[in-house]
């Protein structure tokens, strides 16, 4: 069975719940993906009438982590006296993750929303897509069987499905949304239940085994060409602060140039706000006007948390995150001793 | 006056290593104290910023010392389950532990940033461990990575 189907399937699917769920008055409104106004991309859609359900679609290009939507609480999301509409809304496995870790950190109210789980494929690497593009005009992009298919003006090209992921989708553990006993009743459609997540992290293992100045060059070479557009941000659904460090400016702890001292401090800073809360969703990287892949940076924050912590964000609401909490006997082999 | 670069200070010789430490003011000012009132002798690379607990000390400050020009950075508190305020020291011994990690990923040399433990009591030891972080930082250079262009 190829991509296409199996994505058809899921979509009458998720339509034919969203339609009960807006008809029974089970939820307000239904946060979802669309068709995006331009080839190869999607945007977010917000559908309160039973009529427009049908305007939902479920693709390899669906990028955005819709837990974004409901943190901070916007007002297409409260009734007219401020108070809390019920949501559902689709979920593949980083957005079922995303809203588990906001319940924790006591942001949501999973009460009032219900998961629409979806259980994920891998999200199509938009960039490097475009990169074998180059100028060319695209009017279409689809999966089909086992390849990604761009249509375009007088060409049309195949692409391995596998390799043209985003790199966290490869080694994605999590496809479909995490659901443990007690919130089984939040979940609708295919959600899975999990208890903890085993990795290996041999895609990260290459880059720690360099020196200093390898990496150095590498994060360099990576970062040098980000213009602080803090699109990452804005897409991130952990990123919520009110007021985020880099536009603090009393006092003025970073600066706000693209000198590579200061980008690198806010990508190390944003990283370290994110250790034990990022759910590698990928929509940083996606959302990136430059291109980069910040992927590296996700899986060594998982990688951290999984190893000194045994924390995996985004699986359980009932474990505190490792930021969070602290134990007596936590290592500290990284601290100065005495011979 | 000339500003001088990195490079230069390196290649002078008497460039010497400026450290900032943050000290908490329960234990490790207190040891910095007694390691003076002792005469013990240890570098005088260190200056010293007394904090109210190691808990204080923000992941900003150790990054923004590294981009102001200091060579190295020591971060010192209680020893685990000594702290003043119970559990101060457990909770930024996570965030050291994450910090500490992620500068290695981006390539900050593992010895720029020290973080000890110091008592009230251990002036001997601050000492020691304050030589310790100094040949570090010393065997290092200087540190330029983080300098701005402009």
């Amino acid at each position: 069975m190829g991509i296409e189907t199996k994505n058809q399937e899921i979509e009458a699917s998720m339509r034919e719940i969203a339609r009960s769920l807006l008809s029974e008055k089970n939820v307000d409104v239904i946060i979802g993906y669309t068709k995006g106004t331009v080839p190869m991309s999607s945007s977010p859609i917000m559908i309160t009438k039973v009529e427009d359900v049908d305007k939902l679609v479920w693709n390899n290009l669906c990028y955005v982590n819709l837990a974004k939507y409901l943190v901070p609480k916007i007002p297409q999301l409260t009734d007219p006296e401020g108070g809390n509409l019920k949501i559902g809304i689709v979920s593949k496995g980083c957005v079922g993750r995303a809203l588990i870790h906001l319940a924790v950190e006591k942001q949501i109210n999973l009460d009032n929303i219900k998961i629409i789980g979806i259980p994920c494929n891998g999200i199509i690497n938009r960039k490097k897509v475009e990169k074998e593009i180059g100028e060319r005009e695209v009017f279409e992009v689809l999966a089909s069987g086992n390849d990604i298919v761009v249509k375009g003006k007088n060409f049309e090209e195949k692409f391995p499905f596998d390799e043209y992921i985003n790199e966290l989708c490869k080694v994605c553990k999590v496809k479909s949304p995490p659901t443990k006993a007690d919130l089984t009743e939040a979940c609708i459609g295919e959600c899975q239940e999990i208890t903890s997540v085993q990795d290996d992290f041999a895609d990260i293992a290459e880059f720690e085994a360099k020196t200093a100045e390898e990496k150095w060059d590498y994060i360099k070479d990576l970062l040098e060409t980000c213009t602080r557009c803090y699109a990452c941000r804005e897409a991130c659904p952990m990123c919520y602060c009110n007021l985020c460090f880099v536009d603090q400016n009393k006092p003025v702890w970073f600066g706000k140039t693209t000198d590579l001292s200061d980008i690198i401090v806010f990508h190390l800073i944003r990283a370290m706000h994110l250790a034990g809360r990022c759910v590698a969703c990928g929509a940083c990287s996606s959302v990136c006007p430059m291109g980069i892949d910040l992927n590296i940076i996700t899986r060594k924050l998982e990688k951290i948390v999984k190893e000194r912590y045994n924390f995996t964000s985004g699986i359980d609401n009932k474990t505190l995150p490792p930021m969070m909490a602290f134990k007596m006997q936590d290592s500290e082999e990284f601290m100065l001793e005495e011979d | 006056m000339t500003v001088q670069t990195a490079q230069e200070k390196a290649k002078s010789e008497e460039w010497d290593p400026k450290i900032i430490a943050f000290l908490c003011n329960w234990c490790s000012y207190a040891g910095a104290d007694l390691a003076g009132v002792s005469r013990i002798q240890y570098p005088p690379n260190v200056r010293i910023v007394r904090v109210p607990c190691s808990g204080r000390v923000n992941p900003y400050f150790i990054i923004k010392s590294l981009t102001d020009g200091w060579d190295g950075v020591v971060i010192s508190g209680c020893h685990p389950g000594d702290c003043h305020y119970i559990s101060g020291n457990l909770v930024a011994r996570r965030r050291f532990a994450i910090l500490n990690e992620l500068l290695e990923f981006f390539g900050i040399e593992p010895g720029r940033v020290n973080f000890m433990w110091a008592s009230a009591a251990e002036g001997e030891r601050f000492a020691v461990l304050i030589r310790k972080a100094t040949e570090k930082v010393k065997a290092l250079g200087p540190n330029k990575k983080f300098e701005k262009k402009w």
